[in-house]
């Protein structure tokens, strides 16, 4: 099957001759493009610092590039170009990193991006984008493209198993249930996991809200202001480091906003994950349906020192 | 070259480095690298480039980049003697009220763009290359880099990419001024044999004096004509040309000088003795 994260960008840069895409030889999410888009396709090989600064040359030209490779190295090798080249005078290109976070399975290590959200919300002008799933991908794909800012898309292909809100608005949560005892605050590929613990949850007569989201930069303040205000615990999930995730994100908005919330963080701490295929790795590392259920359920039921 | 040309690019060049010298006052500047580059830049922009000082954005036009950018008070002067924007302007150098800082700003009239960490420009040279191609335009870019900034990883990256790209409209000219910030270029990391470096790299590379504006137009002139690859110009200077005081010495990067100073090197620039400087040497940024 087609991605449909190719034919929703192919869509994009037929109906826009400003679109160009460019690669660090990294095309599996894009293979069908170069016959299409001849010229308007860059492979620069591997040379993410050279595809950086090319893109950054395309939009002085009033191009809008959308640059792909592999999440770790898309944020990583070139950040000082993203930062200056990019970022600095908000041009508007557009990075989609791919196999961030658990996509990386087996790759180990040097192939987990688990601070590139941080890395690339920390640049001003940055905006970021964590869909859930390629539905989500395709619905949020053309305002991020539409959108004069830079982005940062953590590009998430796991098949869809939940029909999505295909209202997106940039800075707006996708509110899938909404609930009093327990706010659950996700984004990207751990979605899947926390919408079904979400589920295991309420079958236990828990009322759960559930947020999906979305945008990390903007960050919808409202709905996580509201989850803190309204819940009896916050629970933030992700594939990512603690610095510069959620728990920094959350963090900093309370304190801007004078409150306190009962919190738990899942994720990744300061540490790499085991590597192994998806769904090893969920169990290895406790992020199963049930091991998000039985973790907040333990949560919810430790006393409050509050 | 007609003589009569050569004199005024002459007369054009000592005008810019005495904009360059009175910028050294003050809170100073990187002086010798930017006398190396001023004629590079006086020839470049008089006599190579088009760019209209009164449209300097227009689409259509020839693009210089300053990568290494700390070079900036040679372009400053240019662009103020060619009428990018007022030669009263350059009074305020370093002004927190201006854009005219250490390192190059898109707020100034005729910069394209602002640079200063090495090493980045001439991949964005390359987009735009790219781009003028694709929309069938016969302009060219210039990227101007240094040669202590050939230490950088990603300039070779990139001429890797310009010629995988066949960027016939691209021409990378090197400052060789020998020196990198406090130290001989080939004292730290050698570069030599550095043209044939760039020929390996599949370009079209030509030696020149960079100082010599005759020297200049014979090595230009041949870029004019259609090609399928990069070019490089490896331009011969001499770190703080035109002041014989500070000439090719590795502690004159980063100048700060007094106003008694700056007029004993403005004296010396037309033709007097060498200036009595005191001011500390070697002020590294």
């Amino acid at each position: 099957m087609k991605s449909t994260y190719e034919s929703a960008l192919r869509e994009l840069a037929l109906e826009d001759e400003r679109l160009m895409v460019l690669t660090a030889e990294n095309r599996a999410s894009i293979r069908g493009l170069p016959a299409v888009l001849g010229s308007r396709f860059i492979d620069t090989g591997i040379t993410e610092q050279t595809m950086i600064g090319l893109a950054a040359g395309l939009a002085l030209r009033g191009r809008i590039p959308v640059a792909h490779a592999l999440a770790a190295f898309l944020t990583m090798r070139p950040f000082e170009f993203i930062r200056t080249d990019v970022g600095l005078p908000a041009l508007p290109v557009k990075l989609v990193g791919s196999v961030p976070g658990v996509m990386s399975e087996a790759n180990g290590p040097t192939h987990q991006a688990l601070e590139d959200v941080g890395l690339m919300r920390g640049i001003p002008n940055m905006r970021v984008f964590c869909p859930a799933d390629l539905q989500d991908l395709a619905i949020g794909l053309p305002h991020v493209i539409r959108d004069p800012a830079p982005w940062y898309i953590r590009y998430v292909d796991r098949p869809t198993v939940f029909e999505h809100d295909p209202n997106f608005r940039i800075g707006a949560a996708e509110v899938v249930t909404d609930g009093n005892d327990v706010a659950i605050l996700v984004y990207g590929a751990l979605f899947r996991e926390a919408h079904q613990a979400a589920n295991l949850l309420a079958a236990d007569g828990l009322s759960v809200r559930l947020l999906n989201l979305r945008t990390i930069e903007p960050i919808d303040r409202d709905a996580v202001i509201e989850s803190a205000k309204r819940t009896r615990l916050l629970v933030l999930v992700e594939d990512h480091f603690s610095t510069g995730g959620l728990p920094s994100i959350v963090g900093e908005l309370l304190l801007e906003e004078r409150l306190t919330a009962r919190t738990l963080t899942i994720g990744f701490g300061r540490r790499w994950f085991t590597p192994g295929l998806l769904d090893d790795v969920l169990r290895v590392e406790q992020l199963t349906p049930a091991d998000l259920a039985a973790r907040i359920r333990r949560a919810l039921e430790t006393p409050s020192h509050a | 070259m007609d003589s009569l040309i050569a004199a005024d690019l002459s007369a054009l060049a000592l005008r810019v480095r005495a904009h360059v010298i009175r910028m050294a006052a003050g809170g100073g500047c990187f002086l010798g690298a930017s006398l190396s580059c001023t004629d590079l830049l006086v020839y470049l922009y008089a006599r190579s480039l088009d760019i209209d000082p009164d449209e300097p954005a227009r689409p259509d036009r020839d693009y210089l980049f300053l990568s290494k950018g700390h070079d900036v008070p040679a372009l400053y002067g240019t662009l103020a003697e060619l009428g990018f924007f007022p030669v009263s302007r350059l009074e305020r150098h370093l002004s927190v009220d201006d854009a005219l800082y250490w390192h190059p700003n898109r707020a100034v009239p005729g910069v394209e763009f602002h640079s200063g960490s090495l090493g980045h420009l001439l991949s964005v040279g390359i987009g735009v290359a790219y781009d003028l191609r694709l929309r069938g335009s016969a302009r060219k870019v210039v990227v101007l880099v240094g040669d202590g900034e050939l230490n950088e990883g990603s300039i070779w990256e990139a001429l890797l990419v310009a010629g995988a790209l066949r960027l016939g409209n691209l021409v990378v000219v090197v400052d060789r001024n020998g020196f990198q910030a406090n130290l001989p270029t080939e004292a730290l990391v050698p570069l030599e044999p550095l043209a044939a470096k760039f020929e390996a790299f599949g370009c079209l590379t030509v030696s020149t004096d960079g100082h010599d504006f005759g020297a200049l137009d014979a090595a230009f002139a041949p870029l004019e004509a259609p090609r399928d690859r990069p070019a490089v110009v490896v331009a011969r200077t001499v770190r703080g040309k035109g002041v014989p005081s500070i000439e090719a010495r590795a502690d004159r990067w980063f100048c700060r000088f007094t106003d008694l100073e700056v007029e004993a090197l403005l004296r010396e620039l037309h033709g007097a003795s060498e200036a009595a400087l005191q001011s500390e040497a070697l002020l590294v940024r």
